[in-house]
């Protein structure tokens, strides 16, 4: 009989990755978590539970997504390139995968409400979206600057029947937006499940988020192997602001070395410029919503208000096992200015016909710089589309003229 | 003798616990208002330690934790404001309350050597999870003659009441309804029949109530079944609407006025 090690990227059975993770909650919100905790991997495991969950993907959200060969995209960086394009799923981003499986589960415990935060809009808009397929109250808090800048994806929610409510603590953004969640869901503890739309927060959160995101990479490995005969590539790439297209870009890769995984952070003006939001450049380990991980904050341990172009990247944490592939190695971080995802948003727009997503754009940004041949096999995570940023990128179209 | 043990020795009913946010609405008013609630007659406070993200608390206790990291509160200052207090004649038991990430970047057994240099006898730490507790705290807090306070909501199961219970020794926080601090908490036949439960379970620890006690009348309410109650947003608005010159005068009479 051989024993397997267990993975060192992966949750333990206390919920910790490494130093990492855990649930660092207030008594209010103890018996949710532990409710969550004690049932989440019976519910998910269970066969009609995924059967029901790989229909909705396939008939609601649209999957697979397609493995697109970056033909002009790979010639110019000298590279060979695939886009994971879960810019196709329904609601414009991954972020659906993870609400389909999450009210799957709020279903299966009975809960009558959802509460969720959002960021750019991108998460609240897939959390409305399957409350008005299931017939749940949805309540949507963002931050107050976010609802300003993402207007489109606001009305969006709203037009789903969602209720939007403005985050106006703190510096108004991501951070500020989970805040007002998780306080909501303290004050509505029975009824309501709380849809973390990123691998944050207590466990077993950040566990099932990756789980239900897995579909990403699970896709790929065979999409792969389809078109180029080998199932892994050389590079994975994504961007990570909390950081879950990442984790499911990454999930079934995480225990083959040969995989090189990039995450892209935000860098905002510049990583030393005091408006950024690269948190393993800037941060130090620390907790944050619930849990153990690596995040910005003052000597004194006030969270630091993160800043950048993109409002999905615009957290001042990373989730706890992406804490752990910094702090292993496993995975390399780069920082990437607000001017170089503008940059790469506009060369994907003008070399493939695909606008991407702010967010996307940083780990598109990345390709130049990972030192990739020709030969290679680059697998960029095209986790969202462009449209939810039009206002943005309108602002710098003559520059790109 | 730790201050809170001999509190609770000699006293078994009414116990008013006043919290304020240390640095607030002034950084050097930590000091004085001490001194003003100990004069009222309050029998003991616990000090919050500001934080920029305070997830349990409403937009009352949220806002002077800002308003006092506005002002340059940390960790550190808070210490160096209660270096000498038990010198100067202030003998009420004095807990700190606080989210764990500022305390554990100040260092946690910095921290607890700080609180007993000062006399601090007790902590409150929300989010502190009770294994990591049990692991890592524990008997570093005892070392120090530092108690320890958990919280309890009306949702917790009885098994883990009696689980805190066997832990904390310093008293047991039942939070009165599920809400973050200041909301209206009606004291109503649901609050009323969760505090007579949880007085049936007989526990060892003193229990204080909570979350939405303001005035008199919810005071009385919520210590009918418990050793006392705390005031937290009340006395945080008191001092928001209270011009410098008159905050002793006021606290006085706010105190006075909760125990009439």
């Amino acid at each position: 009989m051989t024993i397997t090690a267990p993975s060192p990227y992966r949750v333990d059975a206390s919920g910790y990755y490494g130093p990492f993770g855990g649930a660092y909650v207030p008594e209010m919100l103890y018996p949710n978590v532990e409710e969550l905790r004690d049932n989440y991997l019976k519910i998910i495991e269970d066969p009609e539970f995924q059967s029901e969950f790989k229909q909705l993907l396939r008939d609601f959200a649209g999957r697979p997504t397609p493995l697109f060969l970056a033909q002009r995209l790979s010639a110019e960086i000298g590279t060979t390139i695939y886009l994971k394009r879960e810019d196709l799923c329904h609601t414009g981003a991954h972020k659906i995968n993870n609400t389909i499986g999450q009210i799957l589960v709020a279903q299966q415990l009975g809960k009558k409400r959802i509460v969720a935060e959002t960021g750019a809009g991108q998460h609240g808009v897939a959390t409305a979206t399957v409350c008005a397929l299931m017939g749940l109250e949805c309540i949507v808090y963002m931050g107050a600057i976010d609802i300003e800048r993402q207007k489109p994806n606001v009305d969006r929610m709203r037009m789903l029947g969602a209720k939007v409510v403005p985050a106006t603590s703190g510096s108004q953004t991501l951070k500020d937006a989970t805040n007002e969640a998780m306080r909501h869901w303290i004050s509505n503890p029975t009824d309501t499940h709380y849809i973390i739309g990123s691998v944050v927060g207590p466990h077993p959160y950040p566990d099932m988020v990756a789980r239900f995101q897995s579909i990403i990479s699970a896709e790929t490995i065979s999409q792969l192997l389809e078109q180029t005969g080998r199932a892994t590539p050389d590079f994975v790439l994504a961007c990570v602001g909390g950081g879950s297209n990442a984790a499911g870009a990454f999930y079934h890769y995480l225990d083959e070395p040969g995989v090189r995984l990039i995450a892209a952070e935000a860098a905002g003006q510049g990583v030393d410029t005091g408006h950024s939001a690269a948190t393993t450049a800037l941060g130090k380990p620390g907790i944050l919503h619930g849990a153990s991980t690596i995040l910005m904050q003052t000597e004194d341990g006030q969270v630091t208000e993160p800043y950048s172009i993109s409002a999905g990247l615009d957290y001042p944490g990373i989730g706890p096992q992406h804490a752990q592939l910094f702090a292993t190695g496993r995975a390399e971080f780069i920082s990437i200015t607000d001017k170089a995802a503008l940059d790469a948003a506009f060369q994907l727009s003008r070399l493939e016909g695909i606008i991407p997503a702010l967010e996307t754009a940083h780990a598109l940004a990345c390709l130049p710089l990972i030192g990739a041949k020709k030969d290679d096999v680059v697998v960029v995570c095209l986790s969202g589309r462009g449209d939810k940023d039009l206002a943005t990128y309108t602002k710098h179209l003559e520059e790109y003229s | 003798m730790n201050r809170l043990t001999t509190l609770f020795q000699h006293k078994t009913a009414d116990v008013l616990n006043v919290y304020f946010t240390a640095g607030f609405p002034q950084l050097t008013d930590t000091v004085p208002i001490l001194h003003a609630l100990q004069e009222a007659g309050t029998d003991l406070v616990e000090i919050g330690m500001p934080y920029s993200d305070p997830v349990a608390d409403g937009e009352t206790i949220q806002k002077s934790n800002q308003q006092a990291l506005d002002n340059g509160m940390t960790v550190a200052t808070l210490f160096e404001q209660l270096q000498g207090v038990r010198q100067q004649g202030v003998t009420v038991p004095i807990l700190l309350m606080g989210y764990l990430n500022p305390v554990v970047q100040f260092g946690i057994e910095k921290f607890c050597q700080q609180c007993q240099a000062t006399g601090v006898d007790g902590v409150i730490l929300p989010d502190l999870p009770l294994e990591v507790y049990e692991r890592e705290y524990k008997a570093l807090f005892a070392k120090h003659g530092l108690q320890v306070v958990f919280l309890v909501t009306p949702q917790t199961s009885p098994a883990r009441v009696r689980q805190l219970d066997g832990l904390a020794d310093g008293f047991i926080y039942l939070v009165a309804a599920a809400g973050t601090t200041g909301a209206q908490t009606d004291m109503n036949a649901d609050v009323d029949a969760y505090l007579s439960r949880t007085k049936a379970m007989g526990l060892r620890n003193p229990t204080l109530v909570g979350f939405g006690i303001s005035d008199a009348a919810s005071f009385a309410a919520a210590s009918r079944h418990t050793t006392g109650a705390i005031i937290g947003s009340a006395f945080i608005r008191l001092l928001q609407n209270t011009p410098a010159q008159g905050q002793a005068t006021a606290i006085k009479e706010f105190v006075a006025g909760i125990r009439p």
